[in-house]
Protein backbone atom coordinates (compact mmCIF):
# COMPACT_ATOMS: atom_id res chain seq x y z
CA UNK A 1 0.00 0.00 0.00
CA UNK A 2 1.54 3.47 -0.66
CA UNK A 3 1.33 6.30 1.79
CA UNK A 4 0.17 9.70 1.29
CA UNK A 5 2.43 11.98 2.63
CA UNK A 6 3.49 15.83 1.18
CA UNK A 7 6.92 16.06 1.74
CA UNK A 8 9.95 18.27 -0.48
CA UNK A 9 11.73 17.16 -2.95
CA UNK A 10 14.26 16.94 -0.74
CA UNK A 11 12.82 14.91 1.91
CA UNK A 12 11.66 12.58 -0.35
CA UNK A 13 15.39 11.85 -1.84
CA UNK A 14 16.76 11.28 1.61
CA UNK A 15 13.33 9.36 2.93
CA UNK A 16 14.49 6.84 -0.60
CA UNK A 17 18.00 6.70 0.59
CA UNK A 18 16.61 5.72 3.94
CA UNK A 19 14.13 3.21 2.67
CA UNK A 20 17.44 1.36 0.46
CA UNK A 21 19.79 2.02 3.37
CA UNK A 22 23.12 2.06 1.49
CA UNK A 23 26.25 0.87 2.89
CA UNK A 24 28.14 4.38 2.26
CA UNK A 25 26.77 8.27 2.00
CA UNK A 26 29.50 10.66 1.20
CA UNK A 27 28.50 13.86 2.76
CA UNK A 28 29.13 17.48 1.88
CA UNK A 29 26.53 20.57 1.63
CA UNK A 30 25.82 22.92 -0.79
CA UNK A 31 22.78 24.81 -1.32
CA UNK A 32 19.76 23.77 -2.33
CA UNK A 33 20.91 20.13 -1.68
CA UNK A 34 22.54 20.00 1.92
CA UNK A 35 19.06 19.36 3.26
CA UNK A 36 19.64 15.69 1.88
CA UNK A 37 22.66 14.66 4.15
CA UNK A 38 20.89 16.76 6.85
CA UNK A 39 17.84 14.42 6.77
CA UNK A 40 19.98 11.29 6.32
CA UNK A 41 22.47 12.47 9.06
CA UNK A 42 19.02 12.36 11.49
CA UNK A 43 18.36 8.87 10.19
CA UNK A 44 22.10 8.31 10.90
CA UNK A 45 21.63 9.13 14.52
CA UNK A 46 18.56 7.90 15.45
CA UNK A 47 19.60 4.11 14.05
CA UNK A 48 17.29 3.98 11.36
CA UNK A 49 19.95 2.63 9.01
CA UNK A 50 23.39 1.54 8.97
CA UNK A 51 24.95 3.65 6.89
CA UNK A 52 28.61 4.73 7.02
CA UNK A 53 28.30 8.43 7.08
CA UNK A 54 31.76 10.24 6.05
CA UNK A 55 31.68 13.52 6.84
CA UNK A 56 34.23 15.04 4.09
CA UNK A 57 36.05 18.02 3.65
CA UNK A 58 34.89 18.44 -0.10
CA UNK A 59 32.94 17.35 -3.08
CA UNK A 60 35.93 16.07 -4.69
CA UNK A 61 36.49 14.11 -1.50
CA UNK A 62 32.91 12.97 -1.50
CA UNK A 63 33.01 11.27 -4.78
CA UNK A 64 36.46 10.01 -4.04
CA UNK A 65 34.94 8.34 -0.94
CA UNK A 66 31.91 7.00 -3.28
CA UNK A 67 34.41 5.51 -5.69
CA UNK A 68 36.34 3.71 -2.67
CA UNK A 69 33.21 2.26 -1.76
CA UNK A 70 31.95 1.32 -4.56
CA UNK A 71 35.27 -0.71 -5.64
CA UNK A 72 35.63 -2.53 -2.37
CA UNK A 73 32.07 -3.49 -3.36
CA UNK A 74 29.14 -1.59 -1.83
CA UNK A 75 26.73 0.78 -2.46
CA UNK A 76 27.79 4.43 -2.23
CA UNK A 77 25.51 7.24 -2.32
CA UNK A 78 26.16 11.35 -2.26
CA UNK A 79 24.10 14.26 -3.22
CA UNK A 80 25.37 17.83 -4.42
CA UNK A 81 24.76 20.97 -6.50
CA UNK A 82 26.43 23.49 -8.84
CA UNK A 83 29.90 24.36 -7.72
CA UNK A 84 29.75 21.04 -5.85
CA UNK A 85 29.50 18.83 -8.46
CA UNK A 86 32.13 20.89 -10.50
CA UNK A 87 34.41 20.54 -8.02
CA UNK A 88 33.67 16.59 -8.12
CA UNK A 89 34.27 16.94 -12.08
CA UNK A 90 37.35 15.12 -12.50
CA UNK A 91 36.02 11.94 -9.82
CA UNK A 92 32.51 12.25 -12.15
CA UNK A 93 34.92 10.69 -14.85
CA UNK A 94 36.78 8.45 -12.87
CA UNK A 95 33.47 7.03 -11.45
CA UNK A 96 32.55 6.55 -15.13
CA UNK A 97 35.38 4.82 -16.58
CA UNK A 98 36.16 2.53 -13.40
CA UNK A 99 32.19 1.57 -13.66
CA UNK A 100 31.22 2.03 -10.59
CA UNK A 101 27.71 2.46 -10.53
CA UNK A 102 27.48 5.46 -7.61
CA UNK A 103 24.05 7.07 -6.50
CA UNK A 104 24.32 10.91 -7.33
CA UNK A 105 21.55 13.28 -5.83
CA UNK A 106 21.83 16.26 -7.82
CA UNK A 107 19.85 18.98 -6.84
CA UNK A 108 20.26 21.59 -9.93
CA UNK A 109 21.64 25.28 -9.35
CA UNK A 110 23.24 27.35 -11.42
CA UNK A 111 26.74 27.82 -11.52
CA UNK A 112 28.65 30.13 -10.56
CA UNK A 113 29.22 33.47 -11.76
CA UNK A 114 28.54 35.34 -10.83
CA UNK A 115 27.45 33.20 -8.31
CA UNK A 116 23.54 32.68 -7.76
CA UNK A 117 22.07 29.58 -5.75
CA UNK A 118 19.03 29.43 -7.96
CA UNK A 119 17.93 26.66 -10.09
CA UNK A 120 19.07 26.01 -13.57
CA UNK A 121 20.69 23.06 -14.97
CA UNK A 122 24.14 24.38 -15.66
CA UNK A 123 25.43 22.13 -13.35
CA UNK A 124 24.46 18.82 -14.38
CA UNK A 125 24.39 20.00 -18.33
CA UNK A 126 28.00 20.45 -17.59
CA UNK A 127 28.64 16.99 -17.03
CA UNK A 128 26.75 15.39 -19.43
CA UNK A 129 29.93 14.02 -20.83
CA UNK A 130 30.96 12.31 -18.13
CA UNK A 131 29.90 9.16 -18.67
CA UNK A 132 26.69 9.33 -16.06
CA UNK A 133 23.22 8.33 -17.03
CA UNK A 134 20.96 11.45 -15.97
CA UNK A 135 17.58 11.17 -15.21
CA UNK A 136 15.37 14.37 -14.11
CA UNK A 137 12.56 14.77 -12.68
CA UNK A 138 9.29 17.19 -12.73
CA UNK A 139 8.19 17.22 -9.25
CA UNK A 140 8.70 15.53 -5.87
CA UNK A 141 7.37 12.56 -6.94
CA UNK A 142 9.28 11.81 -9.90
CA UNK A 143 12.33 11.91 -7.68
CA UNK A 144 11.31 10.00 -5.51
CA UNK A 145 10.42 7.34 -7.91
CA UNK A 146 13.70 8.27 -9.64
CA UNK A 147 15.64 7.59 -7.02
CA UNK A 148 14.33 4.30 -6.40
CA UNK A 149 14.72 2.99 -9.92
CA UNK A 150 18.04 4.33 -9.49
CA UNK A 151 20.48 1.69 -8.47
CA UNK A 152 18.30 -0.98 -10.47
CA UNK A 153 19.66 0.39 -13.60
CA UNK A 154 22.99 1.57 -12.73
CA UNK A 155 24.05 -1.77 -10.98
CA UNK A 156 22.40 -3.53 -14.17
CA UNK A 157 25.70 -6.05 -15.26
CA UNK A 158 25.93 -4.88 -18.99
CA UNK A 159 25.64 -1.14 -17.30
CA UNK A 160 27.70 -0.85 -14.97
CA UNK A 161 27.94 3.11 -14.61
CA UNK A 162 27.12 5.93 -12.29
CA UNK A 163 23.83 7.58 -12.03
CA UNK A 164 22.60 11.07 -11.40
CA UNK A 165 19.04 11.88 -10.23
CA UNK A 166 18.54 15.49 -11.03
CA UNK A 167 15.52 17.87 -9.69
CA UNK A 168 15.23 21.44 -9.50
CA UNK A 169 16.51 23.39 -6.84
CA UNK A 170 14.34 25.14 -4.66
CA UNK A 171 11.39 24.41 -7.20
CA UNK A 172 11.20 20.84 -6.35
CA UNK A 173 14.34 20.28 -3.23
CA UNK A 174 12.05 22.42 -1.33
CA UNK A 175 9.01 22.79 -2.78
CA UNK A 176 6.48 20.35 -0.32
CA UNK A 177 4.21 18.38 -2.55
CA UNK A 178 1.99 15.62 -2.05
CA UNK A 179 3.68 12.35 -2.99
CA UNK A 180 2.55 8.90 -2.53
CA UNK A 181 5.48 6.65 -0.61
CA UNK A 182 6.13 3.03 -0.54
CA UNK A 183 6.44 0.59 2.05
CA UNK A 184 10.17 0.01 3.32
CA UNK A 185 9.63 -3.74 2.89
CA UNK A 186 8.32 -2.98 -0.88
CA UNK A 187 11.59 -0.85 -1.13
CA UNK A 188 13.86 -2.51 -0.22
CA UNK A 189 12.63 -5.81 -2.10
CA UNK A 190 12.15 -3.71 -5.17
CA UNK A 191 15.97 -2.20 -5.29
CA UNK A 192 17.58 -5.26 -3.74
CA UNK A 193 20.81 -5.93 -2.96
CA UNK A 194 24.36 -4.95 -4.39
CA UNK A 195 26.09 -7.61 -5.92
CA UNK A 196 28.75 -6.96 -8.18
CA UNK A 197 31.11 -9.80 -9.58
CA UNK A 198 34.03 -8.68 -8.57
CA UNK A 199 35.49 -6.10 -6.01
CA UNK A 200 38.06 -5.27 -3.81
CA UNK A 201 37.85 -7.12 -0.60
CA UNK A 202 36.68 -10.31 -2.33
CA UNK A 203 39.33 -12.12 -0.83
CA UNK A 204 39.64 -15.33 -3.02
CA UNK A 205 39.77 -12.62 -6.25
CA UNK A 206 42.61 -9.82 -5.80
CA UNK A 207 41.59 -6.99 -8.13
CA UNK A 208 43.12 -3.89 -9.33
CA UNK A 209 40.94 -1.27 -9.92
CA UNK A 210 41.72 2.24 -12.32
CA UNK A 211 45.15 1.11 -13.52
CA UNK A 212 46.97 3.14 -15.85
CA UNK A 213 45.91 2.32 -19.54
CA UNK A 214 48.35 2.67 -22.40
CA UNK A 215 47.27 3.73 -25.91
CA UNK A 216 47.03 -0.07 -26.90
CA UNK A 217 43.92 -0.86 -24.64
CA UNK A 218 42.36 2.93 -23.92
CA UNK A 219 39.75 2.79 -27.09
CA UNK A 220 38.96 -0.67 -26.38
CA UNK A 221 37.71 0.49 -22.98
CA UNK A 222 36.09 3.71 -24.00
CA UNK A 223 33.93 1.91 -26.89
CA UNK A 224 33.06 -0.75 -24.02
CA UNK A 225 31.60 2.31 -22.08
CA UNK A 226 30.37 3.96 -24.24
CA UNK A 227 28.13 0.36 -25.41
CA UNK A 228 27.15 0.12 -21.62
CA UNK A 229 25.58 3.69 -21.97
CA UNK A 230 23.56 2.50 -24.80
CA UNK A 231 22.73 -0.15 -22.68
CA UNK A 232 20.91 1.71 -20.31
CA UNK A 233 18.50 2.32 -21.99
CA UNK A 234 17.12 -0.85 -22.36
CA UNK A 235 17.85 -1.44 -18.61
CA UNK A 236 15.89 2.11 -17.86
CA UNK A 237 13.22 0.85 -19.97
CA UNK A 238 13.02 -2.53 -18.30
CA UNK A 239 13.21 -1.04 -14.46
CA UNK A 240 10.92 1.27 -14.98
CA UNK A 241 8.11 -1.86 -16.25
CA UNK A 242 9.01 -3.48 -13.22
CA UNK A 243 8.84 -0.24 -11.26
CA UNK A 244 5.21 0.30 -12.91
CA UNK A 245 4.34 -3.80 -12.31
CA UNK A 246 5.05 -3.10 -8.78
CA UNK A 247 4.18 0.21 -7.97
CA UNK A 248 1.72 1.43 -10.65
CA UNK A 249 3.35 4.52 -11.59
CA UNK A 250 4.65 4.98 -15.14
CA UNK A 251 8.10 5.90 -16.47
CA UNK A 252 9.65 5.95 -19.99
CA UNK A 253 12.50 7.84 -21.45
CA UNK A 254 10.46 10.72 -22.43
CA UNK A 255 6.67 11.87 -21.13
CA UNK A 256 4.76 12.73 -23.87
CA UNK A 257 1.69 14.96 -23.11
CA UNK A 258 -1.03 16.14 -25.68
CA UNK A 259 1.64 14.83 -28.43
CA UNK A 260 -0.67 12.73 -30.90
CA UNK A 261 -1.82 15.09 -33.54
CA UNK A 262 -0.22 18.30 -32.13
CA UNK A 263 1.65 21.03 -35.07
CA UNK A 264 3.54 22.65 -32.55
CA UNK A 265 5.26 21.07 -29.64
CA UNK A 266 8.09 22.11 -26.40
CA UNK A 267 10.65 19.91 -25.61
CA UNK A 268 11.99 20.52 -22.07
CA UNK A 269 13.57 19.03 -19.08
CA UNK A 270 12.49 18.85 -15.24
CA UNK A 271 9.86 21.60 -13.60
CA UNK A 272 8.97 23.45 -15.98
CA UNK A 273 7.00 20.98 -17.53
CA UNK A 274 4.10 21.47 -14.91
CA UNK A 275 4.16 24.90 -16.29
CA UNK A 276 3.77 23.77 -19.60
CA UNK A 277 1.16 21.15 -18.97
CA UNK A 278 -1.19 23.84 -17.84
CA UNK A 279 -0.43 25.61 -20.83
CA UNK A 280 -1.11 22.98 -23.19
CA UNK A 281 -4.22 22.47 -21.59
CA UNK A 282 -5.02 25.94 -21.83
CA UNK A 283 -4.05 26.49 -25.45
CA UNK A 284 -6.36 22.88 -26.33
CA UNK A 285 -9.39 23.85 -24.67
CA UNK A 286 -9.59 27.09 -27.29
CA UNK A 287 -8.56 24.46 -30.19
CA UNK A 288 -5.20 25.03 -30.56
CA UNK A 289 -3.00 21.76 -31.39
CA UNK A 290 -0.32 21.96 -29.47
CA UNK A 291 1.58 19.06 -27.15
CA UNK A 292 4.44 19.09 -24.87
CA UNK A 293 8.24 16.72 -24.62
CA UNK A 294 9.24 16.10 -21.26
CA UNK A 295 12.89 14.43 -21.60
CA UNK A 296 13.28 12.04 -18.41
CA UNK A 297 16.82 10.94 -19.45
CA UNK A 298 19.32 12.68 -21.06
CA UNK A 299 21.85 10.37 -20.88
CA UNK A 300 21.66 8.54 -22.68
CA UNK A 301 19.79 10.72 -24.95
CA UNK A 302 16.84 8.89 -26.30
CA UNK A 303 17.56 9.89 -30.18
CA UNK A 304 15.46 7.58 -32.41
CA UNK A 305 12.75 7.41 -29.76
CA UNK A 306 12.56 11.60 -29.51
CA UNK A 307 13.16 12.10 -33.50
CA UNK A 308 10.23 9.47 -34.08
CA UNK A 309 8.15 11.33 -31.04
CA UNK A 310 8.69 14.66 -33.02
CA UNK A 311 8.38 13.30 -36.68
CA UNK A 312 4.71 14.84 -37.35
CA UNK A 313 5.17 18.31 -35.84
CA UNK A 314 5.60 21.10 -38.06
CA UNK A 315 7.28 23.33 -35.57
CA UNK A 316 8.90 22.70 -32.10
CA UNK A 317 11.31 24.42 -29.31
CA UNK A 318 13.84 23.21 -27.48
CA UNK A 319 14.15 24.85 -24.33
CA UNK A 320 17.40 24.74 -22.56
CA UNK A 321 17.33 25.58 -18.70
CA UNK A 322 21.49 26.37 -19.60
CA UNK A 323 23.44 28.65 -21.64
CA UNK A 324 26.12 26.46 -23.21
CA UNK A 325 27.88 28.92 -24.82
CA UNK A 326 28.61 26.95 -28.05
CA UNK A 327 27.32 30.30 -29.35
CA UNK A 328 24.69 28.43 -31.28
CA UNK A 329 22.72 26.79 -29.04
CA UNK A 330 22.15 24.96 -25.49
CA UNK A 331 22.59 21.24 -25.32
CA UNK A 332 19.02 20.10 -25.09
CA UNK A 333 19.26 21.49 -28.46
CA UNK A 334 22.12 19.99 -30.07
CA UNK A 335 21.25 16.56 -29.53
CA UNK A 336 17.71 16.87 -30.26
CA UNK A 337 18.35 18.84 -33.41
CA UNK A 338 21.18 16.53 -34.54
CA UNK A 339 18.37 13.50 -33.06
CA UNK A 340 16.17 15.01 -35.78
CA UNK A 341 18.71 14.71 -38.38
CA UNK A 342 18.11 11.46 -40.12
CA UNK A 343 14.15 11.87 -40.50
CA UNK A 344 12.53 12.33 -43.79
CA UNK A 345 10.00 15.36 -42.68
CA UNK A 346 12.23 17.24 -40.56
CA UNK A 347 9.99 19.67 -37.72
CA UNK A 348 11.23 23.48 -38.22
CA UNK A 349 13.44 23.27 -34.34
CA UNK A 350 14.19 26.42 -32.66
CA UNK A 351 16.11 26.93 -29.06
CA UNK A 352 14.93 28.78 -26.69
CA UNK A 353 17.11 29.23 -23.37
CA UNK A 354 15.22 30.51 -20.62
CA UNK A 355 15.12 30.25 -16.88
CA UNK A 356 19.24 31.01 -15.94
CA UNK A 357 19.71 31.20 -12.55
CA UNK A 358 16.00 30.60 -11.82
CA UNK A 359 14.73 33.73 -14.10
CA UNK A 360 11.11 32.68 -13.73
CA UNK A 361 8.91 31.02 -16.79
CA UNK A 362 5.39 31.14 -15.74
CA UNK A 363 2.48 29.85 -18.04
CA UNK A 364 2.24 33.02 -20.21
CA UNK A 365 6.26 32.65 -21.13
CA UNK A 366 5.08 28.92 -22.39
CA UNK A 367 2.30 30.47 -23.87
CA UNK A 368 4.26 33.12 -26.05
CA UNK A 369 6.46 30.19 -26.88
CA UNK A 370 3.58 28.10 -28.56
CA UNK A 371 2.27 31.62 -30.41
CA UNK A 372 4.98 32.02 -32.27
CA UNK A 373 6.02 28.30 -33.19
CA UNK A 374 2.03 27.97 -34.46
CA UNK A 375 2.39 31.65 -36.31
CA UNK A 376 6.36 30.36 -37.93
CA UNK A 377 4.55 26.55 -39.04
CA UNK A 378 1.67 28.89 -40.53
CA UNK A 379 3.20 31.60 -42.41
CA UNK A 380 6.67 29.74 -42.64
CA UNK A 381 8.09 32.92 -42.34
CA UNK A 382 12.15 32.87 -41.47
CA UNK A 383 13.66 33.82 -37.86
CA UNK A 384 16.29 33.47 -35.60
CA UNK A 385 16.99 29.83 -34.20
CA UNK A 386 18.83 30.08 -31.13
CA UNK A 387 16.96 32.93 -28.77
CA UNK A 388 16.84 33.82 -25.16
CA UNK A 389 13.40 34.36 -23.24
CA UNK A 390 13.05 36.32 -19.76
CA UNK A 391 16.02 39.14 -20.46
CA UNK A 392 15.71 42.89 -20.11
CA UNK A 393 16.42 44.47 -23.29
CA UNK A 394 16.72 47.79 -25.15
CA UNK A 395 15.84 46.24 -28.31
CA UNK A 396 13.19 44.09 -29.58
CA UNK A 397 13.56 40.30 -28.75
CA UNK A 398 11.70 37.68 -30.56
CA UNK A 399 9.85 36.96 -26.90
CA UNK B 1 33.92 -10.53 -16.45
CA UNK B 2 36.99 -12.48 -14.83
CA UNK B 3 39.91 -12.34 -17.10
CA UNK B 4 43.73 -13.10 -15.67
CA UNK B 5 45.88 -10.69 -16.84
CA UNK B 6 47.93 -13.31 -18.82
CA UNK B 7 45.10 -13.14 -20.76
CA UNK B 8 44.72 -9.30 -21.66
CA UNK B 9 47.39 -8.64 -24.58
CA UNK B 10 47.10 -6.08 -27.27
CA UNK B 11 45.10 -8.72 -29.41
CA UNK B 12 41.74 -8.43 -26.89
CA UNK B 13 38.59 -7.20 -28.86
CA UNK B 14 36.58 -4.46 -27.30
CA UNK B 15 34.22 -7.07 -25.97
CA UNK B 16 36.91 -8.96 -24.37
CA UNK B 17 38.58 -6.86 -22.25
CA UNK B 18 37.55 -6.09 -18.74
CA UNK B 19 35.30 -3.22 -17.63
CA UNK B 20 37.19 -0.22 -16.95
CA UNK B 21 40.42 -2.00 -17.06
CA UNK B 22 40.18 -3.95 -14.14
CA UNK B 23 42.95 -6.75 -13.54
CA UNK B 24 41.74 -9.58 -11.79
CA UNK B 25 44.53 -10.87 -9.94
CA UNK B 26 47.50 -9.41 -7.82
CA UNK B 27 51.42 -8.47 -8.70
CA UNK B 28 50.81 -8.38 -12.03
CA UNK B 29 53.25 -5.93 -12.69
CA UNK B 30 56.31 -8.40 -12.34
CA UNK B 31 55.18 -9.60 -16.01
CA UNK B 32 55.98 -6.38 -17.36
CA UNK B 33 59.34 -5.72 -18.32
CA UNK B 34 60.19 -2.40 -17.44
CA UNK B 35 63.97 -2.51 -17.07
CA UNK B 36 63.82 -1.75 -21.10
CA UNK B 37 63.82 1.98 -19.52
CA UNK B 38 67.15 1.54 -18.05
CA UNK B 39 70.24 3.73 -19.27
CA UNK B 40 72.56 2.67 -16.29
CA UNK B 41 73.32 -0.05 -15.36
CA UNK B 42 74.18 -2.03 -11.76
CA UNK B 43 76.84 -4.00 -11.60
CA UNK B 44 77.94 -6.58 -8.30
CA UNK B 45 80.79 -7.31 -7.50
CA UNK B 46 80.28 -10.64 -5.33
CA UNK B 47 83.74 -10.59 -4.43
CA UNK B 48 83.49 -7.48 -2.47
CA UNK B 49 79.90 -8.05 -1.06
CA UNK B 50 80.02 -8.38 2.47
CA UNK B 51 76.01 -9.35 2.67
CA UNK B 52 74.99 -6.53 4.76
CA UNK B 53 71.77 -6.06 2.85
CA UNK B 54 71.89 -2.65 2.86
CA UNK B 55 71.27 -2.46 -0.40
CA UNK B 56 67.86 -4.42 -1.11
CA UNK B 57 65.99 -2.62 1.05
CA UNK B 58 66.92 0.81 -0.49
CA UNK B 59 66.01 -0.76 -4.14
CA UNK B 60 63.03 1.17 -5.39
CA UNK B 61 61.95 -1.78 -7.48
CA UNK B 62 62.91 -4.59 -5.70
CA UNK B 63 65.37 -5.52 -7.87
CA UNK B 64 67.67 -6.75 -5.46
CA UNK B 65 66.41 -10.62 -4.87
CA UNK B 66 67.08 -11.80 -1.17
CA UNK B 67 66.89 -15.79 -0.47
CA UNK B 68 67.65 -17.24 2.68
CA UNK B 69 69.77 -13.82 4.11
CA UNK B 70 71.59 -13.45 0.83
CA UNK B 71 71.38 -11.27 -2.09
CA UNK B 72 71.03 -12.30 -5.44
CA UNK B 73 72.54 -10.92 -9.06
CA UNK B 74 70.14 -8.15 -9.91
CA UNK B 75 66.65 -8.53 -10.99
CA UNK B 76 67.65 -6.47 -14.83
CA UNK B 77 64.32 -7.15 -16.24
CA UNK B 78 62.96 -4.37 -13.33
CA UNK B 79 66.14 -2.42 -12.52
CA UNK B 80 65.77 1.15 -13.81
CA UNK B 81 69.46 1.69 -13.19
CA UNK B 82 68.93 4.86 -10.61
CA UNK B 83 71.85 3.64 -8.84
CA UNK B 84 70.59 3.87 -5.62
CA UNK B 85 72.24 0.85 -4.58
CA UNK B 86 75.68 2.00 -5.78
CA UNK B 87 75.29 5.21 -3.42
CA UNK B 88 74.38 3.25 -0.59
CA UNK B 89 76.94 0.23 -0.41
CA UNK B 90 79.63 0.92 2.26
CA UNK B 91 81.79 -1.65 0.29
CA UNK B 92 82.34 -0.87 -3.23
CA UNK B 93 80.57 -3.90 -4.76
CA UNK B 94 78.55 -2.17 -6.70
CA UNK B 95 79.43 0.34 -9.72
CA UNK B 96 77.87 1.42 -12.83
CA UNK B 97 78.18 0.85 -16.47
CA UNK B 98 76.13 3.00 -19.11
CA UNK B 99 73.51 0.35 -20.42
CA UNK B 100 75.10 -2.27 -23.05
CA UNK B 101 78.50 -1.82 -21.76
CA UNK B 102 79.26 -4.46 -20.09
Amino acid sequence: MSIRDRLSGNEAVAYAMRQINPDVFAAFPITPSTEIPQYFAQYAADGKVDTEFVTVESEHSSMSTCIGAEAAGVRAVTATSSCGLAYMYEMLYVAASARLPITLACVNRALTGPININNDHSDSMGARDTGWIQIYAENNQEAYDNYLQAMRIAETPDVRLPIMVCQDGFITSHAVENIELEEDEAVKAFVGEYEPENYLLKHENPLAVGPYDTSPYYMEHKVQQAQAMKNAKRAILDVAAEFERTFGRKYGLFEEYQMEDAEAAIVLIGSTAGTAKMCVDQMRARGEKVGLIKLRVFRPFPAEELAQALSKVKTAAVMDKSEGFSGCGGPVFADTRSACYDLKNRPRLINIVYGLGGRDCAVEDIERVFEYLLRIGRTGEDGPVYIHMGQRSSEKEVF
Amino acid sequence: MTRRASEIDEQITWQEITPGGEICEGGTARAIRTGAWRQNCPVWDERKCKQCLLCAPFCPDSSIPVTDSRRGEFDLDHCKGCGICWQVCPFEAIHMVKEGEE
